[in-house]
């Protein structure tokens, strides 16, 4: 598979570790009331779709840009990267 | 019609114009007792023992495609008892220990072949490891020997002792582990559901369940609504995509583990060998075929192939335990779907909705859990309270903190 | 022997002859023959046996797709199991042996499974060997497995070299027939980098075996003309001998490149094979098509050839298979081969053509609307039995039948992604389906377009399209006049009625009937007729076999071809040598191996190394006189602890954290709070995963408010800079922190035992104050050593020892530890290895792998009340977990046997004193054990249940593997120095 990095184009995908679902991203707040709760939907629980994915890729052999790839999970098409930094921020992480 | 050598002979002189379908192909009855989703080996085996040992009247087995097509027609072949965690060690214990009675039970020859099974140890620390798991294996009721290196040289003089990267100290040898023919486990279990009244209804999708007030009362599907009193879902490879169906997010992603095998050899390893230092493991089927494989490719997929790095992984691995093995060549590669759990352990339970139960999150082990899983879906389907020996396989248990987490991955299923 | 069929003509050199040896008998040939080329030249049918009744075979085709002609090539490190003859390029002193055959091929043994074929019938296995039960692994399967497998390895290493390399390219050509040839030139002069990968080592496809002109040029001599000018040019990259062998994600091919299996021992420094990974924009499959055969009556015989191959054998390589060779055809190509012939003055005794209109074909009897209904000759063909069109039976003699049923498209590259070919009804034939793997786009033949001028055309406009979208113009190039026959073609797949077998899968001997039981017994899925037959797994995966087990499947279902079923196709396109695949990574080269900055240094002293992951670290250092490793061991545990000792810590991790939040940051990371750590002090850490279990361990040492050095252990160095890096971005996107992994850019040692300072005031510069009070335990601070040298230094201890670690820049460290061993001699200091080391953190009872082993919490390892609760971190959430915190919940505890001279063993599980010993009542287990020379007895620690409660209870350590049963008395896991007196001295 290639990657087409953000900052340094077409890579191959072995260049780069997998975690998983971007939503790992949206870590709950620790003060909430269901916090328990939320952190294991959080964790443990994946939509899993036989489709586009949103996914966690790390460039590990590279820049250490966490990068988040959509990506079929049927075909394996890849029809956008990102920096994940810059996905956090839109989902509204900051410190 | 049984099947046995006197009646091969009786066949081959009357022309094999006696040989009757292995199984039949019913159309849909308009509602079962109980209706399984998924004709691979675990809803084979599970319609089996309804019957069988449940005398549960009307079973039907679901099929999108042809029976064992998906992960028990592409697996590694690999029987074991080889737990660690009080979990699953009751499981797989009984999942064994019915192998060993399984040929006799279907009147199916599966080639239950157990020729030992050999995980390589390369460090102390590894030893140190095997050591706990052999003990809990032996504590547990299952066969563990710890060899040095020169007990690994008697069984396998042929792997790399000179000039190895990762020298071999030992190894945790299970000599009741084996392989089995895997495409015999589902015709097996098809044709002995079938003798016994199952229907067997192949290309037949469940698009939906009809979920009443809470209550399912049967599948909607390619071929027609089918009622049941029961729905069981078996669709490993699938489990998220046929239970969101049901409205269910599951602690499940499905990933492609690759297996290959080599053109044919005449004789060369007699039992399991697996790589303490690399991901590579390795049997020998009767045909002569090199059978092994290595590690998932690491991303999320439903699509039935792999990769390179894998591939290329898997032989460098294989290659440094097993020089001999240069000029041989890989024939085939294959990928099946896996369904990798949160702790890499499995699911049997039910579920929110009533009436609905759910089998899957068997990550690359589910074919040799296949006996035992049959039986305790079976069991919980039939009686609703779990089979004790599938009692830690509760959906709720990352709610609970009662993970059964064998590599100690954590919550990374692509690592288990 | 003598080249009784070999011919004038062809593309040999026969300036160059060789010589080889087949079954132990020595034959001539040429350079550019193939073993089966030159075999048949020498008048040789026979050069195989099936696998299952081990009947003679001969070969069938003249490719990679050969079932029947497989050899175990050369011997020794080099032997080669199930080479096929058809591609084996004769190179003098060839050496070939037969296989599966004993004691030879001509009088096999095993052929006697042959008179028990009607037992012995499509998966009679499955219903039999069941009784009694123990009997299928001690009798009947090592019978089945050794009657089985095809070749045989010779056990000894492969002393050839393998390489991998990669290559970039906008258009992959796979295939050099007439509509590679043309895509290469198109793209070519377009200024495209271009590759074009060939298996074959002459390029030109069946160009180089047809006699039909291009233009004025016979079709060989405009092959080379073309290679010619591609090998002219830069941007072209010709690979012939290579073998695309798969099509993966986005572009990416697998490549088998031979490149030295056509001498008999690869030049020096040359690899024997490379496998290339080519990234290509583009990709045109121009694979060609593959002729089929048709089954009936002992079809199998050696001599029954596709009239493809017959046609290769003559015009390539000027080899006659056999003096009289009879046609059998259901399409024209049939004629064209009886043509060939005759115009190389080979006698074609009749041709059959199953179409009752077929043509007449000069020269020869043309029997149409006949069928070919048996064979006879024991170990060759010596005549066909015929049905004529009325009915009637007519035997004709001949040595070799070209049999044509129509052409196979080579979709296999079409398919690696799952994608399905399609149906075309005027071919009666698979082509490929719309779901092609991205960017791959198939020409000539492979897409059905079967007459040479199709394929030149569709050619050249498949790379100009392929070209035009990724932006490069390509300009039509001027395409020869070639052949353009419209296919005429009856589709007919077996011939019923026969009285013997019809095979299907020459190699692995299914038959017609075996088809037909499969259908009986309801496996009609295609998928099930495979695995259950076992048609189309053998070594050629169903090239020569699929498809017409489909289409008798198909007849006997009453359903059409299409609706019975496709077959589709696995990487590789041919087997692959796994040499190929490892390529250098094998032996000591299969992981790299990372060195300490002390290695050479602690060669020099004869330290023992061990593998610590990727690293190799001293694992003890022998002296003269010691016999066994626990005497070094103990010597350097009791010398550290009455004197000092120096271990080298340098694969620790290190991760450098800079930035306003870095404070801020750690205190997500690490379970425990680091806000408030003085600058100048080092603290302490515990990660969990956010799952709540530990994972990793370590120290943080800050130097500056925004600076702070963290320590992993050496099992996690990458584990942990992931996380942080994942944290930082993904997490906390806007917190002011950067990290850089700093584990190789510093040595690191730790000296340890009471003299550690004294040594050390010796090599760090005297301006710095290393007293109790100047610089305390846990103290940390920018040094300077040997005059100047810049170092980091921290007062931790491992040991349980007053203790500092010291590192300098990575390429100093060999000096510092010469410099320590040297200022240390007044002291006695020894190096130290890590089984010193785990000795020594065992008797300290601290958490190392074995503990922190991805399932015990901070509970567990006695540290819970470490996790802060005041603040987030990464873990504190899902730690509180009921189930993790239940009141037996293991915990961290000691142990020591109770008889004094009994050994503990790590991986020992916990039993009560008295009572059952199994599973269901285990307590826990020992992690780590290890023989303390402080208290002269073996110690353990371990994960008890309510340990912490259980002190001063005697349980039992239970180790069935090894029979063994001791006492052990719980005790607290710090067994030296609990209070930690000695570390603050």
């Amino acid at each position: 598979m290639m990657i087409d990095h953000p900052l340094l184009g077409l890579r191959d995908a072995q260049e780069f570790t997998y975690l998983g679902d971007a939503s790992l991203i949206d870590r709950p707040d620790w003060r909430s009331d269901t916090a328990q709760e939320e952190f294991h939907d959080y964790l443990y629980l994946r939509d899993n779709p036989a489709g586009e994915h949103r996914e966690l890729w790390y460039h590990e052999a590279g820049d250490r840009s966490w990068l988040v790839v959509t990506r079929n999970m049927l075909t394996h098409e890849i029809t956008q990267v990102e920096l994940a930094r810059d996905v956090a921020r839109a989902r509204g992480r900051s410190k | 019609m049984a099947y046995s050598g006197l009646r091969i002979i009786k066949e081959a002189l009357t022309g094999h114009k006696g040989w009757r379908p292995a199984w039949r192909d019913p159309a849909p009855k308009a509602h079962y007792d109980i209706v399984i989703v998924g004709g691979g080996g675990h809803g084979l085996a599970t319609a089996f023992y309804l019957a069988k040992r449940y005398q549960t009247a009307k079973v039907a087995v679901v099929e999108k495609g042809w029976i064992g097509g998906g992960n028990v027609g592409r697996n590694t072949t690999i029987v074991r008892s080889n737990y660690l965690l009080d979990g699953n060690q009751p499981f797989y214990n009984l999942s064994l220990r019915m192998w060993e009675d399984l040929e006799q039970e279907l009147n199916y020859n599966a080639m239950v072949s157990q020729r030992g099974i050999l995980n390589l140890v390369h460090t102390d620390a590894q030893r140190d490891a095997a050591r706990r798991r052999g003990n809990a294996m032996i504590l547990a009721g299952d066969d563990a020997e710890l060899l040095d290196t020169e007990g690994v040289r008697e069984l396998y003089p042929f792997l790399n002792f000179e000039n190895a990267r990762f020298p071999i100290k030992g190894g945790l040898l299970h000599r009741r582990g084996g392989t089995v023919r895997h495409d015999a486990v589902a015709w097996g279990y098809a044709r002995g559901a079938d003798r016994l009244g199952v229907d067997i209804i192949q290309n037949c999708e469940v698009t939906d369940f009809r979920i009443e007030q809470g209550k399912c009362l049967g599948v909607e599907t390619t071929k027609g609504f089918i009622g049941a009193g029961k729905v069981g879902v078996a669709v490993a490879g699938s489990s998220s995509r046929v239970m969101a169906k049901a409205g269910m997010r599951l602690p499940i992603e499905s990933h492609v583990l690759q297996a290959f095998v080599s053109e044919g050899l005449k004789p060369i390893i007699p039992g399991v060998i697996t790589y303490g230092a690399g991901h590579f493991y390795c049997s020998q089927s009767d045909k002569g075929g090199l059978v092994f494989g290595g590690d998932i490719d690491m991303y999320n997929t439903y699509a039935q192939r792999g990769n390179l790095p894998v591939i290329e992984d898997v032989v460098e691995s294989g290659i440094s335990l097993i020089p001999a093995l240069g000029r041989v060549r890989l024939l085939r590669s294959w990928g099946g779907i896996m369904d990798m759990s949160m702790d890499g352990s499995p699911f049997i339970d039910r579920t929110q909705v009533d009436g609905l139960y759910f089998n899957g999150g068997w990550c690359y082990g589910g074919f040799k859990a296949t006996p035992a899983s049959g039986l305790c879906f079976a069991h919980l389907l039939a009686t609703d309270t779990p089979h004790e020996a599938a009692q830690a396989y509760r959906l709720d248990r990352f709610r609970t903190g009662r993970m059964i987490d064998e590599k100690g991955q954590g919550a990374q299923p692509n690592l288990h | 022997m003598t080249e009784v069929n070999r011919l004038d003509g062809g593309q040999i050199n026969r300036a160059k002859e060789v010589s080889f040896t087949f079954d132990g008998h020595r034959y001539k040939g040429y350079e550019g023959d193939t073993l089966a080329s030159a075999l048949l030249a020498n008048g040789e049918r026979l050069m195989g046996r099936s696998f299952k009744y081990h009947r003679p075979r001969g070969v069938l085709t003249a490719g990679s797709e050969e079932p029947n002609a497989l050899v175990e090539l050369r011997k020794g490190g080099r032997q080669e199991p199930n080479t096929r003859a058809t591609v084996i390029e004769l190179f003098d002193g060839l050496e070939a042996a037969p296989q599966n055959a004993w004691p030879s091929l001509r009088f096999d043994a095993m052929a006697v499974n042959d008179r028990f074929s009607n037992f012995l019938t499509a998966g009679f296995y499955y219903k039999t060997f069941m009784w009694p039960k123990a009997f299928w692994e001690k009798i009947y399967e090592p019978i089945i497995r050794k009657a089985a497998g095809l070749g045989s390895i010779s056990f000894e290493e492969d002393p050839d070299l393998y390489d991998k390399g990669f290559l970039h390219c906008d258009l992959l050509i796979i295939g050099s027939g007439p509509s590679g040839l043309a895509a290469a030139l198109t793209a070519g002069r377009s200024g495209a980098r271009v590759i074009l990968a060939d298996e074959d080592f002459r390029m030109g496809g069946r160009l180089n075996s047809e006699t039909l002109a291009l233009g004025d040029q016979s079709g060989a001599d405009w092959a080379a003309a073309a290679i010619a000018e591609l090998a002219d040019m830069p941007n072209v990259r010709l690979m012939s001998r290579t073998t695309i062998v798969g099509a993966f994600d986005h572009g990416t091919y697998g490549a088998v490149e031979r490149v030295q299996d056509h001498v008999a021992v690869p030049q020096e420094g040359k690899p024997r094979q490379i496998f290339w990974r080519i990234y290509s924009r583009r990709a045109l499959l121009c694979a060609g098509a593959m002729e089929r055969p048709i089954a009936f009556a002992d079809n199998d015989r050696p001599g029954v050839m596709l009239a493809s191959a017959v046609r290769s054998y003559l015009n390539r390589w000027a080899a006659a298979p056999a003096q009289e060779i009879a046609i059998f055809t259901n399409n024209d190509d049939g004629h064209r081969t009886a043509a060939d012939l005759i115009a190389k003055g080979v006698s074609v005794p009749a041709v059959i053509d199953v179409r009752a209109d077929a043509p007449s074909v000069a020269g020869t009897e043309l029997l149409a609307g006949a069928e070919v209904i048996g064979t006879s000759g024991r170990l060759g063909l010596s005549s066909v039995t015929v049905r004529l069109a009325n009915g009637q039976t007519r035997k004709v003699n001949c040595g070799a039948l070209a049999v044509s049923g129509g052409w196979n498209p080579n979709v296999h590259l079409t398919c690696h992604q799952r994608g399905r070919p399609q149906w075309d009804a005027d071919l009666a034939a698979f082509v490929p389906g719309t779901d092609l793997p991205v960017g791959m786009s198939v020409a000539g033949a492979a897409m059905g377009q079967l007459s040479t001028a199709q394929a030149l055309s569709s050619g050249a406009c498949g790379a100009a399209t392929a070209l035009e979208a990724i932006g490069i113009t390509a300009s039509a190039i001027d395409l020869p006049e070639a052949e353009d026959a419209p296919i005429s073609l009856k589709p007919f797949w077996h011939v019923s009625g026969g009285k013997s077998r019809a095979w299907v899968d020459l190699q692995n001997d299914v038959t017609v009937k075996d088809v037909k039981l499969a259908h009986q017994e309801n496996f009609v899925s295609v998928e099930h007729l495979k695995r259950y037959t076992t048609l189309g797994m053998a070594t050629d995966q169903g090239k020569t076999s699929n498809m017409l087990g489909l289409a008798v499947m198909a007849e006997l279902t009453g359903k059409s071809i299409p609706e019975t079923g496709t077959t589709i196709f696995r990487p590789p396109y041919t087997p692959v040598a796994m040499g190929t695949l490892a390529g250098r990574a094998t032996g000591k080269h299969f992981h790299p191996t990372r060195k300490t900055p002390s290695h050479r240094w602690a060669e020099e002293q004869g330290a023992v190394f061990t593998e610590v992951g990727d690293w190799l670290r001293a694992q003890w250092f022998p002296k003269a006189g010691e016999t066994h490793w626990r005497q070094s061991v103990d010597r350097e545990v009791l010398q550290t602890r009455n004197s000092v000792g120096v271990c080298d810590v340098t694969t620790l991790g290190k991760i450098d954290v800079q930035g306003k939040d870095a404070a801020a940051f750690l205190n997500k990371m690490y379970a425990n709070a680091f806000a408030k750590l003085p600058v100048g002090k080092v603290r302490y850490g515990l990660m969990l995963r956010e799952d709540g279990i530990a994972y990793d361990d370590g120290t943080a040492a800050r130097f500056a408010e925004d600076h702070f050095v963290v320590t992993t252990t050496t099992a996690n160095a990458v584990l942990v800079y992931r996380n942080m890096e994942f944290a930082r971005q993904c997490l906390f996107p806007d917190m002011d922190v950067q990290l850089i992994s700093t584990t190789e850019a510093w040595a690191q040692f730790a000296v340890a035992g009471p003299n550690a300072r004294k040594l050390l005031q010796k090599v760090v510069d005297p301006e710095f104050d290393l007293s109790n009070e100047g610089f305390p335990f846990m103290a940390c601070g920018e040094v300077t050593v040997a005059g100047g040298c810049r170092a980091r230094l921290f007062r931790i201890s491992f040991s349980g020892e007053l203790a500092y670690e010291i590192a300098v820049p990575t390429r100093y460290g060999d000096a510092l530890v010469r410099r320590l061993m040297e200022a240390g001699e007044e002291f006695g200091v020894v190096p130290y290895g890590t089984e010193a080391l785990g000795v020594m953190r065992i008797e300290k009872g601290h958490a190392a792998g074995n503990e922190l082993n991805g399932t015990t919490s901070a509970l567990n390892l006695g540290m819970g009340r470490m996790v802060s609760k005041k603040k987030d971190c990464i873990g504190n959430t899902l730690s509180e977990r009921e189930g993790m915190n239940e009141e037996d919940a293991l915990k961290l505890v000691g142990f020591r046997p109770v008889k004094s001279d009994e050994t503990i063993s790590a991986g020992a599980h916990l039993m009560n004193a008295s009572g059952a010993v199994n599973a269901k009542v285990d307590q826990g287990y020992v992690t780590s054990a290890a023989y303390s020379p402080v208290l002269e007895s073996s110690i353990g620690i371990g994960f008890l249940k309510n340990g912490d409660a259980r002190k001063g209870e005697i349980i039992r350590a239970v180790n069935p593997l090894a029979g063994q049963e001791i006492q052990v008395e719980v005790v607290s896991a710090h067994f030296v120095d609990p209070e930690g007196e000695r570390l603050r001295a």
